[in-house]
């Protein structure tokens, strides 16, 4: 019993090492004062962090951008679907559960090669210059985001009774008033925690966009991938740093709202 | 004050009849409790006369005015869930002043009915309580008033009771009964639980196969139940299966002779009460067995008697009448009065007993 108490203590402590190690390796790296990484180094600065802003701005904003038009478009899509896929029965239901949730098992470097191709395509024919567009790349975002919030969205209304909303019904609320007074506010916690997954899953989307952008148009994974070709230095150790700060930070005030264990578990 | 009527009520799905044209016919303030197995058609009437389920034929009528045309947010039903339905992100007060802010009711009328709900209900000091802060018996309460708030025109109850401890059963069961009678409405309320439905009922209607039974008070269908179903279904009843002749019911090796006299002949279903037999009495139906089991219980004992190999006759007599407890083993003769016995024929229908 001791044992396997143990056990499982150093099991766990080796998960958060393997976990953490990295992060703190990373973080210790951002701070070398070495254009390159030598050890030891021989003093410690912040000014790497001073230089995410003026190399990587413009990655910055168009990541965040993308990411954000992502979101939206995708809780356009994916709320209404999963009200959808919760309450009623239809024929081709299950076709169009499997679509939506398609796009999580296809390898992203796969889904991004054919939106290329497919665009290339389109563009020989029609002459309409989409490859290399934003509106193109929050298209294909929204292709691996949606699936995320139709999955959240589909966890919060199974957690939910549907008689509470033919009580609101029978109360005298209209269908758009149920929908509005009991069911979208029952799903919040899966809306909030969708659109979030959404946001982290195109903001650091690599592999798929490596076919989408274009000259003036990277987003930071990218950016940061076409930095390392050429340096190696502690200014990509402070962008990672930087972001997982800032996901973080952004997960912790979502855990405050909503619980996430409840709505992914 | 509203009279509800069901006219040959009537749901299909493909060639299954869920509801076999169910005719009922419920005066104002009367509460009606159907009663039955899972699948026999109850919840699917009450859904079809809040109009969450379509009918495929027949009619609901309030006051003579047919409503199946209406949907359920123009139906005016008062419905209260097994699984209390309550808005969850809402507080109590709001989950109550809900219905009426959906009919526009004033702010100042509105306010003062979820206060006088919330009286009725005991639960003032709740108002600002979420339901999940609340136990099960103060949501059915909540949810109780949150219905009631409307003043609609019927009462749904489907299984209201079901989700909480037997004790908690009992005190919102009267809350239910009381608040239904002060406010006179006509209701009706679904369960499987037959003590539920004898508690709550003023009248009963037992479904079997989306079709009707039997309806009646409880005395109705405790003394007189009208088929073999019944009699097992509302109270207890040994079943057993035999040849009736002469007076007596032939059941395998066993001969019982019946406190009744009846004209018919041939194959019969005999229902027996347990509690109104007992052991070496004085009845005039009477059959002799060997004491199998015995079991004190407190305010009764039990004894299950042998009649036959196979055939069990169970005897439940209050504690506080004469005789004892016998022994696994005793010769014993059980007897009754007619008051426990109730025979069938063969298509079910009760033998009518000749004075």
């Amino acid at each position: 019993m001791n044992v396997r108490r143990n056990l499982a203590g150093v099991l766990a402590l080796c998960a958060v090492a393997m976990i953490f190690l990295p992060l703190l390796l990373t973080f210790y790296l951002s701070v070398f004062d070495e254009t390159l990484i030598v050890f030891p180094p021989h003093g410690y600065t912040l000014r790497w962090y001073a230089r995410i802003w003026p190399e990587f701005g413009a990655a910055l904003r168009t990541s965040f951008f993308a990411a954000l038009a992502a979101v939206a478009v995708s809780l356009l899509i994916g709320v209404p679907a999963g009200i959808g896929l919760a309450r009623y029965r239809f024929r081709g239901r299950d076709a169009v559960a499997t679509m939506l949730l398609a796009p999580l098992t296809v390898p992203g470097i796969a889904i991004g090669l054919g939106i290329f191709v497919l665009a290339v395509l389109i563009e020989e024919h029609t002459e309409w210059a989409i490859s290399g567009s934003l509106a193109l790349m929050v298209a294909a975002h929204v292709l691996i985001t949606t699936p995320w919030v139709v999955r959240l969205c589909l966890a919060s209304l199974a957690n939910h009774d549907a008689a509470a909303e033919e009580a609101a019904a029978s109360l005298g609320a209209r269908p758009l008033a149920v929908l509005w007074r009991v069911t979208l506010p029952a799903m919040r916690s899966g809306i909030v925690a969708g659109g979030l997954f959404a946001f982290i899953v195109s903001f650091e989307n690599l592999e798929m966009t490596l076919f989408l952008t274009a000259p003036g148009m990277t987003t930071l994974p990218i950016a940061v991938l076409q930095y390392l070709q050429y340096h190696i230095d502690p200014l990509v150790a402070a962008i990672a740093v930087a972001q997982v700060v800032f996901v973080g930070g952004a997960l912790m005030l979502l855990d405050r709202h909503v619980k996430l264990a409840q709505v992914v578990a | 004050m509203t009279r509800l009527t069901l006219d040959r009520l009537e749901k299909r799905y493909g060639a299954m009849l869920a509801v076999d044209q169910i005719s009922l016919d419920i005066p104002s303030g009367e509460m009606v409790v159907l009663l039955g197995p899972s699948g026999c058609g109850k919840t699917t009437t009450l859904r079809m006369i809040a109009g969450f389920i379509e009918a495929s034929g027949g009619d609901v009528l309030l006051d003579g005015q047919s409503i199946l045309d209406l949907p359920p947010y123009r139906r005016e039903m008062g419905l209260v869930f097994q699984s209390y339905a309550l808005f969850p992100h809402m507080t109590v007060a709001r989950n109550i002043a809900f219905g009426l802010e959906m009919r526009n009711t004033p702010r100042a009328a509105a306010s003062q009915r979820v206060q006088e709900m919330l009286r009725l209900t005991r639960l003032e000091r709740l108002a600002d309580r979420f339901p999940r802060q609340l136990s099960g018996g103060q949501q059915q309460r909540v949810a109780l008033a949150r219905a009631l708030a409307i003043h609609p025109r019927v009462l749904l109850l489907d299984e209201p009771l079901s989700n909480l401890d037997a004790s908690l059963r009992a005190e919102v069961g009267r809350d239910i009964r009381l608040m239904q009678r002060a406010a006179g409405l006509t209701t009706i309320m679904v369960t499987h639980d037959q003590d539920e439905a004898m508690a709550m009922a003023d009248r009963l209607v037992v479904l079997r196969d989306g079709r009707v039974e039997q309806s009646g008070t409880q005395e109705d269908l405790y003394e007189r139940p009208a088929t073999p179903f019944v009699a097992s279904f509302i109270g207890r009843s040994t079943m057993l299966e035999g040849t009736l002749a002469d007076g007596t019911v032939g059941v395998e090796s066993a001969r019982l002779a019946l406190a009744g006299r009846y004209a018919g002949t041939g194959a019969c279903t005999l229902a027996l009460r347990p509690e109104r037999l007992r052991l070496n009495g004085a009845g005039a139906g009477r059959v002799d067995g060997v004491v199998e089991l015995a079991s004190y219980l407190g305010p009764v004992r039990d004894h299950l008697v042998r009649i036959a190999p196979e055939r069990h006759l169970l005897v439940r007599e209050p504690t506080a009448a004469a005789g004892r407890l016998h022994d696994a083993g005793d010769t014993v003769t059980v007897t009754w009065d007619v008051a426990a016995e109730r025979v069938f024929d063969q298509a079910g229908a009760p033998q009518a007993e000749l004075s």
